[in-house]
């Protein structure tokens, strides 16, 4: 059991049941009162900036606000020590001057032109996923659904075993999800992703293949170098964490919104034209991802005394909320035409996968959509959250 | 009207070209190139605004 929050601008709790829930009635709150970043002691303690300008300048400040930490908890003992100590996530977790090489070596296969060729393969999955359900008249949009998509198309993009899709998610689970608070678990489910990809990396040494991410990285160079075996592993591991639970949880929100929302389901039907705009618009209200950052040295922001070491969330769904950037921040308004969002963050770590994720978010409703146009909840109070660092639906059964 | 992309601030987003896909496309990094060099014809110029307005970086920048 948690100990109850007693005020939310000097304790929050964002692994809180209630505020997993409805965090964003929490970072109105936080924003709007004199302390706009909060501060609490839990979980190895940390600050939450709340509006936008804040956040977007925090993320700008890579010197100050480093990449060294990435999670929103304190990492678990013992977790720099083993055979794959030095494996870690580039390029989310490196700073420059590193990060640039290690960004600019997977750019590539996430532009638009490269993303377009997973289209028909995704499609087909969403399909193929509807099929089995579709004859029941109920089905879970996350569980059943949004949960299969990303996984099998990262799994497919690093050419990696398809019938692995259930050990893939619970590892990324055991880091992202029940991880969290479970120190222990997080580290061995990381430690269960490196291993698997260290086989991997192995087989392709000894048996060069063709058409998939992993070998065009054992053959790729940088500066004349081959590039090192850690930051293969690295970055495979930061694939299969960055682009499943992510992406599933947009999948799940989107469908949770429209299960509650036939207008708007409508107005998609009658206007197909604002689809990329609607899209936009449902990942900044849903922005699934708050990352964080470790202060490099002590220093004073808008009034706050940060120390070197302590952590700060990246709060991007409360910095798409802050209605000084966006007007009525609650309500969805899909032909909103100034949406500066920051779902997929700001600065040099803009997420690299964005293009995949839209492509897939899009095959994914747009599929939904035609196979299932009318669909509601079974009951609204039976939904189930993740929150922390990727918050979605993970049980949301609908009727149809 | 006329529109540039400060490369310096332009991160890949690719909001620009969601909004507006007839004037920003995307190189193999991702980041924006403009596909109309010189004067944006006058019924993209509401399109281009919305560019503007779409993108986290502020990395475009219009002058008319
Ligand atoms: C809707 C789905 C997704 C959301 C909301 C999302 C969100 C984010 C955010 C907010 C960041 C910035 C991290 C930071 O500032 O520290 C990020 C980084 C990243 N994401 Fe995503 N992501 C999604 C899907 C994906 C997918 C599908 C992939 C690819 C497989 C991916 C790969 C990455 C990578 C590689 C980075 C690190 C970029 C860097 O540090 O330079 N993401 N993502
Ligand atoms: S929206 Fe802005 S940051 Fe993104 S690609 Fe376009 S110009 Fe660059």
């Amino acid at each position: 059991m948690q100990r109850p929050v007693e005020d939310l601008l000097t304790d929050y709790n964002i692994m809180d049941p209630d505020f997993v829930k409805d965090p964003f009635t929490k970072f109105d709150h936080i924003r709007e009162s004199q302390c706009p970043i909060a501060h609490t002691e839990r979980w190895g303690g940390s600050w939450m900036p709340t509006r936008y300008e804040d956040v977007v300048a925090m993320a700008q400040e890579f010197e100050i606000f480093t990449s060294r930490g990435i999670l929103v908890m304190p990492p678990a003992p013992g977790w720099d020590e083993g055979p794959y100590a030095s494996v870690a996530a580039p390029p989310i977790t490196s700073d420059p001057p590193e990060h640039h090489w290690h960004r600019r070596l997977i750019l590539p296969i996430f532009s638009p032109q490269s993303v377009a060729k997973y289209e028909q393969g995704t499609k087909d999955l969403c399909n193929s996923l509807i099929d089995e359900f579709i004859d029941k008249g109920v089905a879970d949009a996350a569980g059943d659904y949004a949960q299969h998509i990303p996984v099998r198309v990262i799994a497919t993009m690093l050419g990696v075993p398809l019938e692995m899709e259930e050990e893939f998610t619970s590892w990324v689970r055991g880091v992202l999800e029940q991880g969290m608070t479970d120190p222990e678990l997080r580290a061995a489910s990381s430690r269960k992703i490196i291993s698997f990809f260290a086989e991997q990396l192995a087989d392709r040494r000894k048996n060069p293949r063709e058409g998939d991410f992993i070998s065009e990285l054992t053959q790729a160079e940088v500066e004349g170098q081959k590039v090192p075996d850690h930051y293969i592993l690295g970055v495979c591991n930061l694939m299969l964490v960055a682009g499943v639970d992510t992406t599933w949880s947009a999948i799940g929100s989107t469908l949770w919104h429209f299960a509650q929302h036939p207008e708007h389901r409508q107005q998609l039907r009658d206007n197909p034209h604002l689809w990329p705009t609607a899209l936009e618009e449902l990942l900044r209200v849903y922005a699934p991802v708050t990352m964080a950052r470790i202060v490099d040295r002590d220093t004073e922001f808008q009034g706050c005394p940060m120390k070197a070491g302590d952590r700060v969330l990246m709060t991007f769904p409360a910095a798409n909320r802050d209605p000084r950037q966006f007007e009525n921040p609650d309500v969805v308004k899909l032909d909103r035409e100034h949406n500066r969002h920051v779902a997929f963050g700001s600065g040099i770590h803009r997420c690299a996968g964005s293009n995949l994720a839209r492509l897939e978010l899009r095959v994914a409703l747009q599929t939904w959509l035609e196979r299932i146009p009318e669909y509601s909840l079974v009951d609204p109070t039976a939904v189930t959250w993740a929150g922390g660092q990727v918050r979605g639906p993970r049980r949301c059964l609908v009727k149809f | 009207m006329r529109v540039t992309i400060n490369e310096e601030s332009c991160h890949g987003h690719q909001m620009c070209a969601i909004a507006a896909p007839e004037i920003f496309g995307s190189d193999d990094l991702g980041n924006a190139v403009l596909l109309i060099e010189g004067d944006i014809p006058t019924d993209l110029q509401g399109k281009a605004r919305r560019a503007e307005a779409n993108c986290p970086e502020r990395a475009i920048l219009i002058t008319e």
